[in-house]
């Protein structure tokens, strides 16, 4: 059984608030993958969301009360695990930075922080997973979400995992690292500058002649998938945990059943 | 108070307020001794190669920058390269040099034909010559000192700028370079002008397409003087 | 003042992406500069190490600046230097006037200094009746078109090629009019030709700084035209403007920072002319300017030591943020509103024009973290940016709308229960009205999405009420 540590670590997965409410697949995916690589997965009930939202409009008071609740929520577990880089930074390293100050919860944000992980990292870095036992016959290229890359250091470990999925040839995108434009709030605020950033960025992925998109954060990959299929771009659109965990049989995001 | 000094100490009280700090013995020792003895610069390695590392990594550079690197075995040589030099680039043989005694000593005689004007640049002179005070290997950079010997304007005024380095001057990175200069001029002061010349002038402002010789000058020729 | 217009920034924003010039200029050049920083940066080994010497050597000024601007104004006197300080955009102007009044100029050179946009330098002077002349060619090619700089290092990377012929054409009327200009080399060497007689009518040449050196009393210039050294060399009378933070100990801490400053920039290794500047010509100097007067400015910087924007202070003006940034590269400068763009502009445009007038600027940005990881001074630019989103939260500055939307959305995050037994209703409902086409190309209150976007339906229940089946043994 692959995996470092505790024999069967108790697993808290952090559902985030996008998969919850419109991909519930990918959290399924999660935790397949979590399962196989030796863990038991249990999810909290007492989750929502980590917070971003309030915290980039400034709104800290809200910030730090979803803090709390979140880090109370995931205190019994090992390892906290998200299938998303942003939130899996926001919890790791904005909820300790938030909450230093406070002597109540200094020491159990650095706690908690510590056991969080974001989830092809957690399975590669950790779980010393190397293989998965997926097989899809496509064309994919792979997109670095920008908190996962620079805030947790998330780009190897997708793109190792991705080539052993048999059957599956991946193509590397022109600027994978560089923003979609989504930027959570900003693609509502910014409309226009955000579609500006998504274009370029559509542009590339079809340069590649892939026909599925892949990445680690379902806002990016709703507002990608959303600006693709706007254009009439035939590229089915997932969460990377769907293809590792073989979990297709869910319609790719925005696609009609 | 002047105007001036009420100005200067408004801006340093400020500074002081929002510092949550004050005139204090313990700072100004910390300030003065970071003056004094400053720690040791993070050198990078390839400004620590031997001679010969440093010499291939000059011309290396100085050529990348479309810059002329000619290398002589003594002075003897030098007037000869100048010569040589403007010949090959169309040149009329005629530069404007400082009033330098390591220039004025080399063997002009060789070459009678080459006519050298003293003075600091004029508006139709097409060709500077100096004498650097050092050249630094790690990014391919002539160091240059303004005086009587070493009019600034020689270097940005004409289009063609030749510049004579000694071989014992080449230093590996910049600090050997400051190092001349303190030795030159004492710690602390420094000449009107030390300029780090890296190559012929140039811009990529229209299009961004890089041209030569966008103020300055369009022709850098570089003699490196081994004895 | 610089007219601003940051507060129509959505306005600009639209104006910018509809500009098909401006589009085809970004597209040229703004993806060369970031590859050349990586070449550079992959060069140099030592290249993350400088990032945190230098950052350190920054922190390490700014908590004794006072103390080294002393310093500097003492060995800048004893080199020959005036040294003026000018608490005020106001007080800088007044002293640069009389300056140039005193030495009976008509004719002022500049090299390139953002301090003096920043000051609004230039219509002041010219109102003096001073012919004010930008040496800098990217410079030069916006002052004929009356327009401001649009990036800190290229401030004309917004022109085409063929804009800057037109404006040769119009504005150059002493040379034949069929000349060529068809090469850039052509459109230089004619910028070349006209600028070398004002270099060398001017009375007073002004410059900006980089670097002002407090060991030696000098200021550094870089340019790769050498136009910087013709302003300063040439007139009667030079002046340098910096502002307060330019302070640095040392010569061998320059050093430090010229190593991470070109490579930063354009992925030079060094600028093609470095220049250390100390005090007027010596009295066996055959060339150099008679004066040499340096003049210091605050505007709002000695306050921001003291507040929770203090890293910003350590900018060396490379312009790698910008380069780097998806927002900057897809609008240009000139949609900022003000001097600076990017995100330096978007933290320290607030901070010096109020954050009410700039307030869109830390809001425009994903948070992608690409100017933070690319800044040689490490300067946490989206958490600053964060704070003043905070500071206009706090201050009521946020729009209302969307000032209760959050707060609705709140209440519901906070109150786990709450907030998935309104999920459990909403969204299998979202879910069927999507379900036919799997997409919404149209959604009330989502209209910034929709616009450009379709918005992909919600699968059909949430995760939470999915896994308590699980948990319950209800087959999924």
């Amino acid at each position: 059984m692959p995996g470092s540590g505790k024999a069967r670590p108790r697993v808290g997965l952090f559902v985030t608030c996008l998969v919850d409410l419109f991909r519930p697949s990918v959290g399924f995916a999660a935790v397949k993958l979590l399962t196989d690589a030796g863990c038991e997965v249990d999810v909290p009930v007492r989750q929502t969301c980590c917070g971003q939202p309030a915290y980039n409009s400034g709104d800290k008071a809200t910030t730090e009360a979803i803090a709390q609740l979140t880090i109370a929520a995931f205190e019994a577990h090992d390892y906290v695990v998200a299938p998303s880089g942003s939130c899996a930074g926001m919890l790791k390293l904005h909820y300790p930075a938030l909450l230093k100050g406070d002597p109540a919860w200094s020491a159990r944000a650095a706690a908690f922080a510590a056991k969080v992980h974001e989830l092809v990292s957690f399975l590669v870095n950790v779980r010393g997973v190397s293989t998965v036992d997926a097989t899809l016959e496509a064309r994919a290229t792979y997109h670095d979400s920008c908190s996962g890359l620079r805030e947790l250091g998330v780009r190897e470990q997708p793109r190792k995992l991705l080539r052993s999925v048999k059957g599956l040839e991946l193509v590397e995108l022109t600027d994978a690292d560089v923003c979609c434009g989504f930027g959570g709030t900003f693609s509502v605020k910014y409309p226009d500058i955000s579609n500006a950033i998504v274009e370029r960025k559509a542009e590339h992925i079809a340069a590649t002649g892939a026909d599925m998109l892949l990445a680690g954060d379902l806002g990016c990959l709703m507002n990608m998938a959303g600006k693709l299929s706007r254009q009439g771009r035939k590229i089915a659109v997932r969460h990377v945990a769907e293809v590792l965990a073989g979990e297709l049989s869910d319609p790719a995001i925005g696609e009609s059943p | 108070m002047s105007a001036g000094a009420s100005s200067r100490d408004a801006v340093i009280f400020k500074i002081r307020k929002a510092l949550g700090t004050y005139d204090s013995a313990q700072r100004r020792t910390t300030v003065a001794e970071r003056l004094g003895a400053p720690p040791p610069p993070l050198v990078p390695e390839r400004a620590k190669r031997p001679k010969e590392g440093q010499r291939s990594l000059l011309r290396s550079f100085l050529e990348g920058q479309s810059a002329t690197v000619i290398e002589v075995a003594s002075t003897t040589e030098v007037p000869a390269a100048v010569a040589r030099f403007l010949r090959s680039a169309n040149l009329p043989l005629r530069v404007r040099v400082g009033d330098d005694p390591y220039l004025d000593a080399l063997a002009w005689n060789s070459e009678p034909a080459l006519e050298r004007r003293k003075g600091p640049a004029e508006g139709n002179d097409e060709v500077g010559l100096s004498h650097a005070a050092s050249a630094v290997a790690e990014t391919g950079t002539l160091v240059l000192a303004s005086g009587a010997d070493n009019p600034v304007t020689l270097g940005f005024l004409p289009e063609t700028h030749i510049v004579v380095v000694e071989d014992k001057d080449l230093v590996g990175g910049y600090e050997g370079a400051w190092a001349k200069i303190r030795a030159r001029f004492g710690k602390g002061a420094m000449p009107r002008t030390v300029n780090f010349i890296s190559g012929p002038s140039r811009t990529a402002d229209i299009g961004g397409q890089l041209v030569m010789g966008a103020h300055g000058p369009r022709r850098l020729c570089v003699i490196l003087v081994r004895g | 003042m610089s007219a601003i217009t940051s507060p129509a920034f959505k306005d600009n924003v639209r104006a910018a992406l509809q500009d098909r010039q401006l589009q085809q200029a970004l597209s040229e050049v703004a993806p060369g500069l970031a590859a050349r920083r990586g070449a550079a940066r992959a060069g140099l080994p030592e290249f993350e190490a400088l990032r945190d010497r230098g950052r350190d050597i920054k922190d390490h000024t700014l908590a004794h600046l006072d103390l080294y601007l002393e310093a500097f104004e003492k060995k800048a006197g004893e080199a020959g230097s005036h040294v003026h300080f000018a608490p005020t955009a106001e007080d800088a102007r007044q002293i640069v006037r009389t300056i140039c009044r005193d030495a009976k100029a008509r004719v002022v050179t500049k090299g390139k200094s953002m301090i003096s946009e920043e000051i609004g330098l230039n219509p002041c002077l010219e109102a003096d009746g001073l012919e004010v002349v930008e040496t800098d060619l990217g410079e030069y090619l916006i002052q004929i078109r009356g327009e401001t700089p649009s990036h800190i290092i290229a401030p004309a990377i917004h022109l085409t090629q063929d804009q800057v012929e037109a404006d040769f054409r119009r504005l150059h009327t002493g040379l034949p009019a069929g000349r060529q200009l068809v090469e850039p080399a052509q459109l230089v060497a004619e910028a070349r030709q006209i600028l070398r007689e004002k270099f060398i009518a001017a009375d007073v040449g002004i410059t900006g700084a980089n670097f002002l050196i407090a060991e030696t009393g000098s200021s550094v210039i870089v340019t790769n035209e050498g136009n910087g050294d013709l302003t300063q060399s040439l007139p009667k009378v030079h002046v340098v403007l910096a502002s307060i933070e330019k302070l640095v100990p040392t010569l061998e801490d320059t050093n430090t920072l010229i190593r991470l400053l070109a490579r930063s920039a354009t992925g030079q290794e060094i600028s093609t002319y470095t220049t250390f500047s100390t005090g007027p010509r010596r009295a066996a100097d055959p060339d150099g300017p008679e004066q040499c007067h340096i003049v210091i400015l605050d505007n709002g910087r000695a306050e921001l030591l003291g507040s929770e924007f203090r890293e910003v202070l350590r900018c060396i003006r490379c312009g790698a943020c910008m380069n780097h940034c998806p927002v900057y590269t897809a609008i240009g400068g000139h949609a900022y509103g003000w001097v600076y763009p990017g995100p330096i502009g978007a933290v320290l445009t607030p901070a010096l024009i109020g954050v009410h007038s700039a307030k869109h600027l830390p809001n425009a940005s994903t948070f992608c973290g690409r100017c933070e990881e690319v800044c040689p001074m490490k300067i946490p630019l989206p958490g600053l940016m964060r704070h003043w989103r905070e500071e206009e939260f706090s201050s009521g500055d946020t729009p209302l709308l969307y000032r209760l939307g959050l707060r609705a959305w709140a209440a519901a995050a906070k109150r786990p229960r709450l907030y998935h037994a309104l999920a459990r209703i909403g969204i299998p409902l979202l879910a069927a009205l999507g379900r036919r086409r799997g997409a919404f190309r149209r959604l009330p209150l989502a209209g910034g999405w929709t616009r450009y976007r379709d918005l992909a339906a919600p699968q059909s229940r949430t995760f939470q009420a999915l896994w308590a089946d699980t948990k319950a043994g209800v087959p999924r």
